[in-house]
């Protein structure tokens, strides 16, 4: 099947996962299982992993600036930034697709080897729709959320590395992130976000509800999942970009 | 009353049914025998509306298949209940859970009715204290009276099964073959199972469908078996020793 084909079976999964649910109040139970398996439960990797980021950031930058004419405020200037800007909704993302991309196709994929779907589709459900709608919702609700929650412990992160490296002054340090701040990049931040989430959940839902065989092809196609939805992520943030600031 | 006129499939070019016709009444076991590669899960699976024929008409007690809205579909499907090879019971929800599904998705009813049905259902397949189990915690019987607990919760007129007996050993699958055709009787429907298994089609096939290479090559009843001289089903049925000596047995019987 070439790139189109595959492009075009995307697009017609898209039309039927948009569909009213069948029974809501089995959507509504869904929908709060989906918050809790891929939102609820990335919590602790995008805090530990934000927060170590923010600071190795802050840490980069200071060492980067030596010179006595640069001033030290631009350290959290550049922190923030780069974190709100890029770090928090790009780099997050594409962590996010690693771990619950795969997630999400093992788990849709694992479905369709032993017949659970077809048990759905006999029932004269919509599987598609009862499958991937919650889990759609459930990180465009959710995702937003943790990123705020990167931006903030990103940059706290780099003011506990200030003040525990004594590389620069904690308040340079806050200094530098009040210093010109654009409510702007956060509605950016959060667009891309938007985005990304929703390529987050249907890419790899796409490669897991299609996927032929057994439990090999249910790995293998995890990885194409990950592989596949961080190319996506990197090319529209590049569009993004492009559109949003240029 | 369940029609199949003409029925023909096929994958990249392949032809895998070719023109089967046959019949499955209410109140009957019907299974579809024939070795692997023969069509027998592909024709269920036509059945079931999960693979749509090239041609043909499949016809449920008179509604056919292919010409109904989606909506009708969407009925008719909640007019079956199936058993699949492996349970294909959902992983994450309990047994009670699992039972409850389809009467969640599509019965109006208060919790209390729908608990009160699923203990019903899996006291009438012999199973009790399981509700809280998940699927990973029960046996490979276990889990297929569960399966079928939960084909039957939403009463269906319908019932298919795809290989209700692998990977069970004899004193279960006679277990799961008489509860699958006590079921039949006591709620008057139309039960067809795909079976390898020649115990069970011995024991409880009262329409018996013999497909080979996507042709129905042999139909009659399990008594019927033993006496055909179909060079086909004869060598599928009797390849073991076991049944050739059974065959002899039942045919000095009746002489």
């Amino acid at each position: 099947m070439n790139y189109f084909e595959h492009v075009g079976k995307y697009f017609l999964m898209l039309k039927q996962v948009f569909k009213k649910p069948q029974k809501w109040s089995v959507f509504r139970e869904m929908l709060f299982r989906e918050i809790e398996d891929l939102g609820l439960k990335s919590l602790g990797i995008v805090m530990f992993i934000s927060f170590f980021v923010g600071g190795v950031v802050a840490i980069q930058t200071a060492l980067s600036v030596d010179s006595p004419f640069i001033p030290k405020y631009l350290i959290g200037f550049a922190t923030k930034r780069s974190v709100i800007l890029e770090f928090a909704p790009t780099f997050m993302s594409v962590i996010l697709a690693g771990k619950v991309g795969s997630y999400i196709t093992s788990s849709i994929g694992t479905m369709r080897v032993t017949e659970q779907i077809d048990a759905l589709e006999v029932m004269g459900i919509n599987s598609l729709n009862y499958l991937v709608l919650p889990k759609i919702i459930a990180v465009l609700f959710f995702y937003p959320l943790l990123i705020l929650l990167a931006m903030v412990l990103g940059i706290y992160g780099g003011y506990v590395a200030g003040s525990l490296t004594d590389l620069f002054f904690t308040e340079d340090y806050v200094y530098g992130i009040r210093l010109d701040f654009n409510p702007y990049y956060i509605k950016y931040a959060l667009t891309k976000t938007l985005v990304f989430a929703f390529v987050i959940a249907t890419i790899p839902a796409y490669h897991g509800y299609y996927v032929k065989g057994g439990s090999l092809e249910v790995g293998r196609s995890s990885t194409k999942a990950v592989v596949w939805t961080s190319v996506v992520i990197i090319l529209l943030n590049y569009f993004l970009t492009q559109m949003l600031l240029g | 009353m369940i029609e199949v006129e003409n029925l023909y499939k096929q994958f990249n070019g392949q032809s895998v049914l070719k023109g089967i016709s046959t019949t499955f009444e209410k109140g009957k076991t019907s299974m579809i025998i024939g070795q692997s590669g023969s069509g027998k899960t592909v024709l269920l699976k036509c059945l079931l509306g999960l693979h749509i024929p090239e041609e043909g008409i499949i016809s449920f007690d008179g509604r056919k298949h292919t010409e109904l809205s989606i909506k009708d579909h969407r009925q008719l499907r909640q007019e079956i209940g199936m058993v699949f090879q492996g349970g294909a019971l959902y992983d994450s929800l309990t047994v009670e859970e699992n039972i409850m599904f389809p009467l969640k998705m599509f019965a109006d009813q208060p919790f209390k009715q729908m608990k009160e049905r699923v203990n019903f259902v899996l006291n009438r397949v012999n199973l009790d204290d399981v509700n809280k189990k998940f699927p990973a915690e029960l046996s490979g019987g276990m889990q297929k009276r569960v399966a079928i607990a939960r084909a039957i919760v939403m009463n269906p007129r319908y019932l298919f099964c795809d290989e209700p007996n692998s990977g069970l050993d004899p004193n279960t699958a006679t277990v799961i073959d008489n509860l699958i055709q006590e079921i039949t009787k006591e709620y008057d429907i139309i039960t067809v199972i795909n079976s390898h298994d020649m115990n069970s089609v011995m024991e409880i096939g009262e329409k018996i469908i013999f497909l080979k290479d996507g042709v129905k090559a042999w139909e009659g009843t399990n008594k019927e078996i033993f006496k055909t001289e179909n060079e086909a089903i004869v060598n599928f049925v009797y390849s073991s020793n076991l049944f050739k000596k059974v065959r002899e047995a039942y045919l000095n019987e009746t002489k």
